[in-house]
């Protein structure tokens, strides 16, 4: 079973999964965790790709990338995270609206 | 001979030295010293100077040819060409001088006499605009600039006459005097429009050369001639447009000598001379009649004027009825003639007047007596010791007037009476207009002295008042000793000396020149026929005058024969006279009142009738029009699809603002959606 399709249906259902995680949830850290399966979705199609489809070693590189924009990514995420907690004592994003008129 | 160009200089500054006077006295006077009277001064002074020395410059060319003309162009447009410019001959010479002697004697005159004035600079501002129109009349070299001087002088003269115009009856003097002006206006003007409409030019030589190229003739150069002399008939005073000079005394007296005696109502005499040469046999006729008719007919309202003004008034009239006779019989030098002496003369006469009524004044306003006439001749008399010069001045005067040998008046009388006689002996049915000319010379010696024995003879009537009189100080006495001296017959004369004829350089250089019209005598034969009458002219008018001065001295001086019985035997006459033939009344009802009345009609038609229903109905129907515009604009166009526009926007703004829910995951969801349409429409 080891074929393209296979990899790219479990990613583009983990995408799906970090997608609805992003759009549904209520939760910033929630929020975040959806666009970490969504980075690891498409760390996962660049393997994919560079095991089947040719794209060799520059998949792999991709994927450090991404790992490394992820880790960068979470720091400052959680960190505005922990200031809108400060800020508002709450990390629900519908409550921090305050720049809307 | 003088060089052209200090002619043509002197004359600018002749002409334009009292602008700039005027000028400056009107807009800085109130703040110059002395109210700025000492520019006016150091100005006609000037004028005075440069125009004897043109005078001197004319004896000693001894010329009589002697014409200078300068010009440029005012308006070109190709054929239709308008030159203004300066014509200097002889008689604008003399003239000229006249004018700025006069004027200066006024100027000096009024020093004294306009003293303490509330608007003493606009009095001097006032004589430098006269003075500069004047002369704009009298060098003016065609009729389109003479018109426009002509207006200006009737400007001046309106502004002076009305100088004290919180006094109604000066108020109201000023307006009759301009607006009866007017009238002979429109006739000059008709004449002038004639002139250049036949001719094409306005040029006085062009026009005599197209008179007697005949491109105008007959009964339309008729017209044109009696249409210019109209305004002769205004400016001058000529009956039936006399009577606004006597209500010009209202003005200040020096004016009155300066204008309304010696210089402005000269004018329509100098325009007559001027334009001699147009004038038709049937206009000249006419123009002696006026002329005659008005000397005879003023005098006689002079005998009972009580108003020693006013006695002058008329006795100016009736002497510029005289030169306007002369005219008419052709003798036209006699007339410009007389326009001299009469100038001396009567501007003396006018001055020894405001003499007389400055003494009065002034000892009525000693006795805090502001009811009695200072101009009343009924309460003078005596005046004589008191004051010495005025009444020696004026004496001189008046014999000049009356016609006495060895005096000026004399010779020019004279002139006019042998002109008159010789037409009378050419045309003897027209006798009456030696009638006219005798009579009124008659008439002229018995008041004139009557003025002479009520002022300055008899017992004073007045006796407080008297006891105030003084002689007037020098700056007036001295203009009145300058006149007098010029009313002696040595002055016209010279260089001869025989006191019975005026032989001299006035006859040597002022020659008529021929008439430019067919039909008319040539100079020569006039000249002939004048010299022929001169005899019997002389004798007439000497014993004519003999019997009005011995009738007045018998009647006021030795009181043999007393005014009030003649006066009641003439009751009817007294009282035609006396009422100068009721002639403001007769107007007032038969062209005033009517005319007001038709004034109101064509009022009452413009603003009841056609303003009311017409012009009205007109805003009515546009009010009606713009209501219905301003609805469909309002209602139609702002209210549907103006405001539609916005209403829309609005709306539109209104539901779009939901979508901006300020929610992070909506637009997120937004632009999922976004995403997926755009990849459905990129697979199929």
């Amino acid at each position: 079973m080891e074929s393209l399709s296979n990899y790219l249906i479990i990613s583009s259902t983990l995408f799906s999964l970090g997608l609805f995680g992003v759009v549904t949830r209520r939760n910033g850290v929630a929020v975040l965790m959806g666009v970490e399966l969504i980075l690891n979705a498409a760390n996962l199609n660049f393997l994919a790709f560079a095991r089947f489809g040719g794209m060799n070693m520059s998949g792999h590189v991709y994927a450090l990338f991404v790992i490394v924009l992820a880790a960068a990514e979470a720091a400052v995420a959680l960190a505005i995270i922990i200031n809108i907690f400060n800020n508002f004592n709450t990390i629900n994003i519908d409550d921090v609206s305050e720049m809307k008129l | 001979m003088m060089a052209g160009n200090f002619i043509t200089n002197a004359c600018l500054l002749i002409l334009f030295l009292p602008l700039c006077a005027f000028l400056i006295n009107i807009f800085f006077g109130k703040r110059l010293p002395r109210q700025g009277d000492w520019i006016s001064i150091i100005a006609i002074v000037t004028t005075l100077i440069l125009s004897l020395s043109l005078f001197i410059g004319m004896l000693s060319s001894w010329n009589y040819k002697f014409s200078h003309e300068i010009y440029f162009s005012w308006i070109d447009l190709g054929a239709f060409k308008i030159d203004l410019g300066f014509w200097v001959d002889n008689i604008t010479i003399v003239m000229l001088l006249v004018v700025s002697l006069i004027s200066t004697m006024t100027h000096i005159f009024s020093l004294e006499y306009m003293k303490g004035d509330i608007r003493y600079n606009r009095y001097y501002a006032y004589l430098g605009l006269f003075t500069f129109s004047m002369n704009g009349i009298v060098l003016a070299n065609n009729l389109m600039s003479l018109y426009i001087f002509w207006e200006l002088v009737g400007v001046s003269s309106y502004l002076l006459i009305g100088h004290w115009f919180e006094k109604h009856s000066a108020a109201d003097a000023s307006k009759k005097a301009f607006l009866t002006n007017r009238v002979g206006d429109i006739g000059f003007f008709i004449g002038i429009m004639l002139m250049f409409t036949a001719i094409g030019s306005f040029n006085f030589q062009e026009i005599f050369t197209g008179v007697s190229n005949g491109m105008i003739s007959g009964s339309l150069l008729t017209f044109a001639g009696l249409g210019l002399f109209m305004g002769a008939v205004g400016k001058s005073s000529q009956f039936p447009l006399h009577i606004w000079l006597p209500d010009a005394m209202e003005g200040p007296t020096p004016v009155s000598a300066l204008m309304h005696a010696a210089t402005m109502v000269a004018a329509g005499v100098y325009l007559t001379v001027r334009l001699f040469p147009v004038f038709t046999p049937d206009a000249l006729l006419v123009i002696a009649y006026i002329g005659g008719f008005t000397a005879i007919f003023a005098a006689t309202i002079a005998i009972t004027q009580n108003d020693i003004k006013k006695v002058l008034a008329y006795s100016t009239v009736s002497q510029l009825g005289y030169m306007i006779l002369a005219v008419g019989v052709g003798n036209y030098t006699a007339a410009f003639f007389h326009l001299l002496t009469h100038a001396m003369f009567k501007a003396c006469l006018f001055y020894g007047s405001g003499s007389v009524i400055h003494a009065m004044h002034h000892s009525l306003h000693e006795l805090h007596d502001h009811d009695t006439d200072p101009q009343d001749m009924r309460n003078m008399g005596g005046f004589k010791g008191k004051m010495p010069i005025t009444s020696l001045t004026m004496t001189i005067a008046t014999l000049a007037i009356a016609g006495v040998p060895f005096f000026s008046g004399f010779l020019s009388k004279d002139a006019i009476l042998a002109g008159t006689l010789y037409f009378v002996d050419h045309h003897p049915e027209h006798w009456v207009l030696a009638f006219f000319g005798f009579g009124a010379a008659a008439i002229t010696a018995f008041y004139m002295f009557r003025l002479i024995f009520l002022t300055f003879y008899g017992t004073p009537k007045m006796p407080k008042v008297f006891e105030g009189i003084h002689e007037s100080p020098k700056v007036m006495t001295y203009p009145l000793i300058v006149l007098a001296a010029l009313s002696f017959f040595i002055f016209y004369t010279l260089p001869y000396f025989n006191p019975f004829a005026d032989y001299g350089w006035f006859t040597k250089l002022i020659k008529a020149i021929n008439s430019a019209v067919p039909g008319n005598p040539t100079a020569k034969e006039i000249y002939d026929g004048v010299h022929d009458a001169h005899y019997i002219a002389m004798a007439l008018s000497l014993l004519v005058a003999s019997f009005g001065i011995g009738l007045s001295f018998l009647m006021y001086f030795k009181n043999k024969l007393s005014p009030e019985n003649w006066a009641k035997r003439f009751g009817v006459l007294y009282k035609l006279s006396n009422n100068k033939y009721y002639f403001d009344e007769n107007y007032n009802r038969f062209l005033y009142q009517p005319f007001l009345r038709l004034c109101n009609a064509v009022a009452y038609i413009d603003w009841d009738l056609y303003d009311k229903y017409f012009i009205n109905g007109f805003g009515y129907i546009a009010k009606l029009l713009s209501k219905i515009t301003g609805r469909l604009d309002y209602e139609g166009l702002d209210q549907t699809l103006v405001d539609g526009f916005g209403r829309t926007a609005n709306s539109a703004g209104k539901n779009l603002k939901t979508v901006q829910t300020g929610r992070l995951q909506n637009y997120m969801l937004f632009a999922l959606i976004g995403v997926i349409i755009i990849l459905v429409f990129q697979i199929t």
